[in-house]
């Protein structure tokens, strides 16, 4: 079967509903693609093939029904806790984590029957940008195997954006989704906070954590949050709120819609191609009918320090978890239990994640806790408003995703701050709890541009709606990179 | 401010962390630059804001005091790196008095 890689999720549901294609089909040949290209993007931590042929084979004898998910791969970041499948988070410190339970999320691709193909490579932990923070390997750029991913989904933009799966599953702390979606031009989705079960998520920063969808074309991302949103009894902040059908309306078009662009987000610093393309974006929306106009998110310039601090005291709390005594790397280097700690954790540990750790503990320590993580969370509450401010107007706020296009591989590694700055854009809708999507937009020096589009809380079917309009209207997603068939 | 490597030495300890005198120098140096950077917070009037450390409403949520099958102790050892009939391994803590415990 050929060029299956090539298909969207919508076109394999209905190969596979027509019977005109078998989920073992599909399968196998999903993991030729991955075999084929692998070398060329490094996008895979652990392939899962045994247990997925054998569930594909099942499938196939249970039936396929029309219009479902059975049978469809997806490829999964591997922060997102497995049973029986390895979960690393891409650190040395769980290199040999055998998780005995599923993430929620992971249950409800499994009541799909969906086909997990293999866990995905990150930043560790998923603390940084480019995905070379991973202990295991460092994922390519599937547009240019010179430039990094993005981060920390790396690997799961690079397998969607390569066509080594149609879809996966990302995680977003301060842009983790929406940045490597802009990076490798593909549609990446930050649901609302509370949107989708956290449970099983390996935890970096509890209040601003959200896994998300991943895929080359908007209704193919709106169909896979559908499945994997929803309530649950094992996560408190999980929202109590039906699940709307994403995909319903999706092609009313934004006639009437009012949408606003942060004056802030177009200042200084952003790079000209990337604020080229995001202005004929604009226009486009103009052009289709929308009320576009500047309105101001005035305290969106302190999110980074807002995020860095927030982050990391949280992060230094979740990760003292991992102490070596009952999963994960143990020192070997040990005379009594205070050397399994922190030799463990000095061993276990990659050097971004022990700077978060030591910034975090810093900012939660005695002393230092009214000025650093009060004043972070007084600051949160400002940004939150701000965005409140602009919805009582707006149905939605667009703005470019990424101050640049993706970078050289190794060019900001040792620039922490430089790094950071990376998720400017990105960050503040985490700090508020909002949902948030990158969408192809455009090129600049033959590199994807993404174009970010914000919405109000639990307003996921109005983004949607904008995004398909500009995907339908626009030609940008249909132009691929080289390794997809495509010309750059 | 910046932050000294004495200061340093003292956050390693409370995060369980070790580090050689060699990386002391290069985190102070990084984490002090960070530390810069956050003050920026300092130009923000924040007098009478409150803070916020969640953005859902936070619910307690208790489950029916009923009991349930716990997890099989063969899983919950799976993960472990050193066992012995059914109980997790780890180096003695009291040959050296409370330093160990």
């Amino acid at each position: 079967m050929t060029e299956l890689y090539s298909k969207s999720l919508k076109e394999l549901q209905e190969l596979l509903g027509k019977k005109e294609i078998t989920a073992l089909d599909l399968t196998k040949a999903t993991f030729e693609r991955i075999k084929e290209t692998e070398p060329t993007i490094d996008a895979f931590i652990t392939l899962n093939e045994e247990k997925a042929l054998a569930q594909a084979a099942k499938i196939d004898e249970n039936g396929i029904e029309a219009g479902s998910l059975a049978g469809i791969p997806i490829g999964i970041k591997d922060n997102i806790v497995t049973k029986n499948l390895l979960t690393t988070a891409a650190s040395k410190m769980l290199y040999n984590f055998d998780p005995i339970y599923d993430a929620t999320v992971m249950e409800k691709l499994y009541d799909a029957e969906m086909i997990p193909v293999g866990k995905l490579n990150m930043d560790e932990f998923a603390m940084g940008g480019s995905t070379e923070t991973s202990y295991f390997k460092k994922t390519k750029n599937a547009w240019n195997q010179t430039k990094v991913p993005g981060g920390s989904s790396g690997g799961s933009a690079a397998a969607v954006a390569s066509g080594q799966v149609v879809a996966s599953l990302g995680s977003d702390t301060g842009g983790s989704i929406r940045q490597p979606a802009a990076f490798n031009g593909i549609v990446g989705m930050k649901p609302t906070y509370g949107r989708i079960s956290r449970y099983g998520l390996i935890a970096f920063s509890s209040s601003l954590d959200q896994i998300g969808p991943m895929t080359r074309n908007v209704e193919d991302n709106a169909i896979l949050l559908e499945a994997i949103s929803g309530w649950d009894k094992k996560d408190s902040t999980s929202a109590q709120l039906e699940v709307p059908n994403f995909t319903e309306g999706i092609n009313d078009g934004v006639k009437g819609m009012r949408i606003a662009v942060p004056k802030e987000y177009m200042g200084e610093g952003i790079a000209p191609g990337v604020r080229k393309a995001v202005e004929e974006a604009i226009n486009k929306y103009k052009e289709l009918g929308a009320v576009v106009e500047e309105v101001s998110l005035p305290h969106s310039k302190y999110g980074v320090e807002v995020y860095y601090i927030v982050a990391s005291s949280e992060a230094s709390s979740n990760l003292q978890r991992f102490d070596g005594i009952r999963y994960g790397y143990r020192s070997e280097n040990v005379k009594d239990l205070e050397d399994i700690y922190v030799n463990s954790r000095s061993e276990g540990f990659g050097s971004e994640v022990k700077r978060r750790i030591m910034l975090g503990t810093f900012s939660l320590s005695a002393g230092f806790y009214d000025a650093y993580f009060r004043k972070a969370g007084q600051v949160r509450t400002l940004i939150k408003n701000d965005f409140d401010k602009v919805f009582e107007e707006y149905d939605l706020i667009i703005a470019p995703t990424t101050p640049t296009i993706a970078y050289g591989l190794g060019e900001n590694i040792t620039d922490p701050i430089t790094m950071y700055m990376g998720d400017i854009l990105t960050i503040p809708v985490n700090l508020a709890g909002l949902p948030g999507m990158s969408i192809p937009c455009g090129f600049s020096d033959e590199m994807p541009v993404g174009l970010q589009i914000i919405g109000k809380a639990f307003d996921e079917r109005t983004m949607y709606r904008a995004a398909q309009a500009f995907e339908t209207a626009t030609d940008h997603h249909k132009k691929l990179p080289t390794i997809l068939g495509g010309s750059n | 401010m910046s932050i000294n490597q004495e200061q340093v030495k003292h956050v390693a300890k409370l995060s369980k962390l070790s580090f050689s005198e060699e990386e002391v120098v290069g985190l102070t140096d990084k984490l002090s630059e960070i530390i810069t950077m956050v003050e920026r917070l300092g130009e923000v009037d924040t007098t009478g804001v409150a803070v916020t450390t969640n953005v859902i409403h936070d619910i307690n949520v208790m489950r029916e005091d009923v009991a349930v099958e716990g997890t099989d102790r063969d899983l919950l050892m799976r993960n472990v790196p050193t066992s012995g009939d059914g109980y997790i391994k780890v180096p003695a803590m009291l040959d050296n008095g409370e330093a160990g415990a």
